[in-house]
């Protein structure tokens, strides 16, 4: 089977799993495209992920470099089809079908038995690229030391202050190239 | 719930509008955006449209902001309209993401880029953590639905159970535990 094939299978399933907005099926993602096909290292994940936060538009539309990684401007594309393609379908669909829905009590109960799953899968999510890039066992103490505090004053920062949060990556940036140099 | 006809946009405004978006939205919270273009600025939506719209966008899956769009743009003009919204939601960020990925493919191996990709990289970590965080707030304090996004997250984080069986084992113990109360007979 061509890694083009490949690609198509498991970004489709990805597409149609993203429960909540694609930052759920992160793991599974990362699961798929590191032990599973090995087309990115743990490293290149996390950073391709990174990169996706940089660029302006939907944060998932970072798949599309993992496709370009395994097969070029082919790949970039069948990724791009594949992960937007198949929930974009099901969501043209079921926006008819929905409507007539409206007042189904039981609507409202799939919104909320769902809502706690799709936080766990986006906490597993954190999990899955933070533990390539603060909680690395491969990298030295120091490195993660300064790289948890970094991610964690993301975090209270966005807390305590509306920010954009492109100015905080590339403040983590500077951070990096400053004191992670010599790591 | 189509717009009037005075304000249909042909298939170019449409394309040009969530264009706009998919090039100025640094930082997430696409839908804000959204919202902001849609119904305060080019008055295609109400606001009961957006949020209705909304809602089927978080519940189905795929991205919110793409699947927003491609209602948006179907009720604007049929399915060339969803089409033409999703290319211009999705088409500059990949346009940069090639820009950003031929600059990292270059620089990579240079040891000043590499500490400063990592910064970047614990950034995004904790961008994501204050998402989740902020987003399940009511999820996290709320001790049954705490009950659900931890063993969701042991499962994914620790287990290593792939998605689909989460949600087949998960998912309907969950919808069945927020049930609608059936009402009383009369």
């Amino acid at each position: 089977m061509s890694d083009l094939v490949r690609l198509l299978n498991v970004f489709c399933l990805l597409s149609l799993l993203a429960v909540g907005g694609g930052s759920a099926v992160l793991p599974e993602m990362q699961h798929e495209t590191v032990a599973v096909h090995h087309w990115v290292t743990d490293d290149q994940f996390a950073t391709i992920y990174s990169l996706g936060q940089m660029a302006p538009g939907p944060n998932m539309s970072m798949v599309a470099l993992i496709g370009w990684q395994v097969a070029g401007v082919a790949g970039l594309l069948v990724v791009l089809v594949a992960f937007y393609l198949p929930s974009s379908f099901l969501v043209y669909g079921c926006s008819y079908i929905w409507d007539q829905f409206k007042d189904n009590p039981w609507r409202n109960a799939v919104q909320r038995g769902m809502a706690p799953i799709t936080i766990g899968l986006m906490l597993a999510g954190v999990h899955a690229v933070g533990k390539t890039a603060c909680i690395n066992s491969d990298r030295p103490l120091d490195f993660n030391i300064i790289s948890s505090i970094v991610a964690l004053a993301v975090t209270g920062i966005l807390f305590a202050k509306h920010i954009n949060p492109v100015l905080l990556m590339l403040l983590g940036g500077g951070v990096g190239w400053f004191l992670l140099r010599g790591g | 719930m189509q717009p009037k006809a005075s304000n249909r946009p042909t298939l170019a405004q449409i394309f040009t509008a969530f264009a706009r978006i998919g090039a100025t939205s640094f930082g997430g919270g696409l839908v804000a955006y959204l919202r902001d273009a849609l119904v305060d600025e080019k008055k295609w939506m109400d606001e009961e449209e957006f949020l209705a719209a909304l809602e089927i966008g978080q519940t189905l899956p795929g991205l919110n902001s793409v699947n927003v769009s491609i209602i948006a743009g179907r009720h604007l003009a049929g399915p060339l309209g969803a089409i033409s919204a999703a290319a211009g939601i999705i088409l500059p960020g990949v346009l940069a993401l090639v820009i950003l990925g031929l600059l990292y493919d270059r620089f990579r191996h240079n040891p000043e880029v590499a500490a400063a990709l990592a910064g970047v990289a614990a950034a995004a970590v904790g961008l994501l953590l204050q998402v989740t965080l902020k987003i399940g707030a009511k999820q996290f304090s709320n001790l049954k639905d705490l009950f659900f996004l931890v063993a969701t997250f042991v499962m994914v984080a620790f287990f290593h159970v792939s998605l689909p069986t989460v949600l087949f084992l998960v998912a309907p113990v969950a919808i069945i535990l927020c049930r609608p109360k059936t009402e009383p007979k009369q």
